[in-house]
């Protein structure tokens, strides 16, 4: 990709209307699900999708029926990660997905992770 | 249903991951990297060349009026700024994925930092030598968090070049930091990037008075 391609494809700047995802999530901020829903934790469903279901809930247990971070399905569904990760906490909190644990920061770094990591990266 | 009328997905037009795409279900723990630079340098031509899925972008929003101020008399009247993040994914083994995020390095991008650096194995400060300046901000702010990080220069072509000492000097960087030359464009170089990372997080788990 050469840099100008790239520069088109950087970060934008665009004006939009919270008060839809507001909406969406019926108003709460996030806040306790973001204690525990990181960009990378992998989500996988635990059934398919039900009638009833709001439509976002219906997409993401659709989307991960094989497991997908929080930052793919904000990808794949358009909608910002703070959004997504409500809706993530609500399908948490209904046990129609589960969360696979992301690697504590407390166990950072972490010799044995950072080999695998290594190995991994020296077969690519 | 009266939240009918707020719907931004429709369920049915989602586009998924390709089967190609798809982690196998073995995947039971993700870590991250954070490439940060200003815009252009390269993050997501870095972050392309490894990754195992085109790049996706993530977004996130940041309201507009009143940062750091409860302004309720305002709240209807806020409007968001959405900024996107480049990221891939390599898959380390069956149970083990790392995802890379490219994210502005400008200041005022930094709202987003809180949530990308927490439980982050460390980050990779890409650097154009024509654009030196936005590095500055973006080291001292990653030693404030005590985020373990390496720096890679580009090289453009039509860039100039330093000695590394001389970039060490004029970046104010501590002797035990790595600086890398790289081709953001070529697998190899950026892969190389990521484990230079890894090898100076490694240095640090075994001698921990760096961290």
């Amino acid at each position: 990709m050469s840099d100008a391609e790239e520069k088109k494809n950087e970060p934008e700047w665009n004006e939009g209307d919270p008060e839809r995802l507001y909406v969406i999530t019926k108003g709460r901020s996030g806040s306790t699900a973001k204690a525990t829903i990181d960009l990378v934790t992998l989500i996988v469903s635990r059934s398919g999708p039900t009638s009833g279901m709001q439509p976002e809930h219906s997409a993401i247990v659709r989307l991960c029926q094989s497991p997908l971070s929080v930052a793919e399905i904000s990808a794949y569904l358009h909608l910002p990660v703070s959004v997504v990760s409500v809706l993530v906490a609500d399908l948490l909190a209904d046990e129609r997905v589960e969360a696979r644990a992301l690697v504590p920061p407390a166990q950072l770094p972490d010799a044995a992770l950072i080999e695998a990591v290594m190995h991994g990266l020296q077969k690519l | 249903m009266d939240f009918k009328s707020s719907e931004l997905v429709d369920a049915d037009s989602v586009v998924g991951p390709r089967a190609e795409d798809t982690l196998p279900s073995s995947a039971t723990a993700a870590v991250k990297i954070v490439i940060v630079g200003g815009f252009g340098v390269g993050k997501t031509t870095l972050v392309g060349s490894v990754s195992e899925i085109r790049p996706l972008t993530t977004e996130e929003t940041m309201t507009q009026a009143g940062v750091g101020v409860d302004d309720i008399a305002g709240v209807e009247r806020k409007t968001a700024t959405t900024v996107a993040m480049d990221f891939g994914r390599i898959s380390i083994n069956e149970e083990l994925v790392l995802y890379l995020f490219g994210t502005p390095g400008q200041q005022r991008f930094w709202f987003l930092w809180n949530g990308l650096f927490r439980g982050a194995l460390g980050a990779v400060v890409l650097v154009d030598t024509r654009r030196l300046e936005v590095s500055f901000d973006v080291i001292g702010r990653l030693e404030e968090r005590d985020v373990p990080f390496v720096v890679a220069i580009n090289t453009f072509p039509d860039a100039p070049t330093y000695p590394t000492e001389e970039l060490r000097a004029a970046l104010d960087l501590p002797a035990h930091v790595p600086i890398v030359d790289c081709d953001a464009r070529k697998r190899a170089s950026s892969r190389d990037v990521l484990l230079t990372l890894m090898r100076y997080l490694h240095s640090l788990a075994v001698t921990p008075e760096h961290s």
